[in-house]
């Protein structure tokens, strides 16, 4: 049974309203010109590959069901369980429901504790563990170097082989149709990918590749869910702040008066509470909400669900002062322009003139801010979560990845592979997206046109 | 120039009205005290008695804007909105949930945050700036094109992770300073050099590149080419017109942070468990303790307000071109 998350509309009437605005400017050479001239530079290509990849494993963990449970006697109603799962769950079901005990390092065969063992002569003693699914199909330990080497090498193999088909696709549909594209980078980034995704896959269906958490869950698979809810941060966020932040802007700026005078008292008011604080009075105030009408949810899912959405609009409510004040700028200098002036003599409604000429020439500080954004509310969740009131608890992110790490690195011997994969996976999201963010922001900054 | 300040002041009591406004929404109209009652005692076989006690000890016991039955003044003055609210103008912050005064702790661990925060904020300017100037000056070469690279990559990690890959390295690894704690006097230098330096690090790379394109916006100007044509050596242009022009657009954004020091660094100060306002605002975001939270809330708006009226001053100080209207 289909379970619709609000999150998951959200995110998918984002898809859609991008496939919608790209459909719409492919034709339009003034919207056209400035994406093609992100896509001229290479790191913006390479990083757009690696945000791509991001993006389908968020995508695929936005489709939300709820399996149906075996049926105890025959013509008996389908019953279904309470946990809601995501296609990727489905994808990665091996990785999901291998639990280990407590902690194991990365590709380990035993526990990283000491436990009772018997041995086969009757007698017990403290040692450590074998794991119960790491490393579980070898024989003899001693095949562990052999065993993982060889996966290794069959990752690499297969993902040279994939990379190739891909590469051959490529070069007959999307070289020949945009030849100005640097696709070497594309096929570099995409490269070094699957050369990692290769092996860890591999590797991933007999040990745990980067290790299991306190409660024996498996590591990879934390970081890999934790990808959705940076992204729906990253993202749905935008919804609540694109249209606050023009609205308020492009009305101050363009109605001067007592219009400007409300809007610029709103948000330098907005503005003058310190940023954590008043999101954390919102979410503190959330969660007392949230408490008080437990019922309003059937699964715990959702009601984690709906915590990342207020999240998301409490973001969007406290942050819109910025793009806000760079579009009452920019609209205040528009207005004073002489085609502006034109259609008012002319008697041009307002209406009209602001979404025929204020509208698209305020259109790349949008697209700037929005992706310059992105990354800063990527790093904003880990910090909240931090100080505790970012995410549920019971969301995976890396900001409850992390938290949790503070205290395995007190631990003697010390656990480090928790916040090192939440380390990886989130610096490569940023810098991609730093990245990217730069490029775009010189495709479509009109001062730096050379 | 008096003027001009009385009036900007002015101007900040409708901006702190509305902060005051719209804190006592968020905490006393969006969950009524009854819900935060149950929150603080426990979802489950709370009974009524509890709550009113709860309220009671508080004073949220009382009408939220209009107490009708009382006499004269009493009316207005003997509601919450009077008693949390407009109290908190005359810096009465009301007591935590551990019955401390708000203002006393408020007082003693100033001392400390800024004992943090300054530090960091010199050294930063000091190092991004010269930083920056440095890359400018090696424009377009590989320097410049890596400098920016390292920028962008130190942008990309969480300050999350410089704290906890510095106190693993130096403190745990090396040993070379104590992991976290807080002494007062000179002895608080030890304590007070890793979280300084962490402080840096993480606000190095935006900072350095915001401050390499005003110097390269700076560059590109008419006078710096004058100046160059008169066969002055690069040196002397990038120090003595460069940097001196730079600096104002540098100065005037940062002028802004400096009241806001006094509210220390949140996550710095709670991981290294140095006692200053940011950790006391996590902790009490954490008890849920909604009364330090809400001080908080307030006292940063005041600061941040005192800095931007530090920002319309300083504009006046360093750029001659702007005259107060």
């Amino acid at each position: 049974m289909p379970v619709l998350l609000a999150t998951d509309v959200l995110v998918w009437l984002l898809v859609l309203s991008v496939a919608a605005f790209a459909w719409y400017s492919r034709r339009r050479a003034h919207l056209a010109a400035p994406w093609a001239r992100v896509f001229r530079s290479r790191t913006a290509v390479a990083s757009a590959v690696v945000l791509a990849c991001y993006i389908l494993v968020g995508l695929l963990d936005s489709l939300h069901y709820r399996p149906a449970l075996a049926a105890r006697d025959a013509g008996a109603p389908v019953a279904y369980s309470v946990e809601a799962r995501s296609l990727l769950d489905l994808g990665l079901a091996p990785l999901r429901e291998r639990f280990e005990k407590t902690y194991s390092a990365p590709l380990a065969t035993r526990l990283y504790q000491r436990e009772q063992v018997e041995l086969p002569d009757g007698r017990t003693a403290r040692d450590f563990p074998r794991l119960r699914h790491g490393g579980a199909h070898l024989g003899a330990e001693a095949d562990w170097g052999e065993d993982v080497a060889l996966r290794a090498l069959a990752g690499l193999v297969a993902a040279f082989a994939l990379w190739s088909v891909v590469l051959l696709c490529a070069r007959r549909t999307l070289v020949r149709r945009w030849p100005n594209v640097p696709w070497g980078a594309a096929a570099a980034a995409l490269g070094a990918i699957l050369a990692l995704a290769g092996p860890v896959a591999m590797l991933a269906g007999g040990f745990h590749v980067l290790g299991t958490n306190q409660v024996g869950q498996d590591v990879l698979y934390q970081a890999l869910k934790s990808i959705r809810t940076s992204l729906v941060i990253g993202t749905v966020t935008t919804l609540v702040l694109l249209p606050l932040g023009i609205v308020a802007g492009i009305a101050a700026g363009y109605f001067r008066g007592w219009v400007d005078d409300v809007i610029q008292y709103l948000y330098t008011t907005l503005n003058s509470i310190p940023g954590v604080l008043l999101i954390a009075a919102f979410v503190l105030m959330l969660q007392v909400f949230l408490d008080n009408h437990g019922d309003w949810f059937p699964t715990t899912a959702q009601r984690a669900d709906m915590r990342l959405l207020g999240l998301c609009a409490i973001l969007g409510l406290t942050s819109w002062t910025g793009l806000a004040r760079l579009l009452r700028g920019e609209a205040l200098k528009l207005s004073e322009l002489e085609y502006i002036q034109a259609a008012h003599a002319f008697g041009v409604s307002h209406a009209r003139i602001l979404a025929r000429h204020i509208l698209p020439n305020v259109a790349h500080i949008v697209i700037i801010s929005l992706v310059l954004d992105f990354s800063a509310l990527v790093l904003a969740e880990a910090v909240l979560s931090y100080v505790g009131v970012g995410v549920d608890p019971s969301t995976t992110s890396f900001g409850t990845m992390i938290n949790a790490a503070r205290l395995e690195m007190a631990r003697e011997p010390m656990v480090w592979w928790s916040l090192a994969a939440a380390f990886v996976f989130m610096f490569a999201l940023v810098l991609a997206a730093n990245l990217f963010a730069d490029a775009v922001r010189d495709g479509f900054d009109p001062r730096v046109r050379v | 120039m008096l003027g001009y300040i009385l009036r900007r002041t002015l101007y900040a009591i409708p901006i702190l009205v509305g902060i005051n406004l719209l804190t006592f929404a968020l905490f006393f109209l969006v969950n009524t005290p009854d819900d935060m009652a149950r929150m603080q005692l426990g979802m489950k076989r709370v009974t009524p008695e509890a709550i009113a006690k709860w309220k009671a000890e508080r004073g949220y016991d009382r009408p939220l804007l209009w107490n009708a039955p009382a006499a004269g003044m009493k009316k207005f003055t003997d509601t919450i909105f009077f008693d949390k609210s407009v109290k908190l103008f005359a810096l009465d912050f009301g007591r935590a949930e551990d019955n401390r005064d708000i203002f006393n702790e408020i007082r003693t661990r100033m001392g400390p945050s800024l004992a943090l925060a300054v530090p960091v904020f010199l050294v930063g300017l000091m190092v991004n700036i010269t930083f920056a100037l440095g890359v400018a000056f090696f424009r377009a070469t590989y320097l410049d094109f890596w400098g920016v690279i390292l920028c962008v990559a130190m942008m990309s990690i969480s300050s999350l992770f410089f704290i906890i890959g510095g106190q693993y390295l130096i403190s745990k690894l090396w040993h070379l300073v104590p992991i976290s704690g807080y002494v007062g006097g000179v002895d608080a230098a030890k304590f007070l050099v890793l979280p300084v330096l962490i402080g840096v690090i993480g606000a190095f790379g935006s900072s350095t590149r915001f401050y390499r394109t005003l110097f390269l916006e700076e560059m590109g100007k008419d006078y710096v080419r004058t100046a160059r044509a008169k066969g002055l050596a690069e040196s002397v242009v990038m120090f003595r017109h460069v940097l001196k022009n730079a600096l104002i657009p540098i100065l005037t954004g940062v002028v802004v942070v400096i009241p806001t020091l006094f509210l220390g660094s949140l996550i710095t100060e709670s991981f290294f468990g140095i006692p200053g306002l940011g950790s006391y605002t996590i902790d009490a975001i954490q008890a849920q303790d909604f009364a330090v939270v809400r001080s908080m809330v307030f006292i940063g708006s005041v600061l941040y307000i005192v800095g931007l009226l530090l920002t319309d001053i300083s504009y006046t100080l360093v750029d001659p071109r702007v005259r107060l209207a």
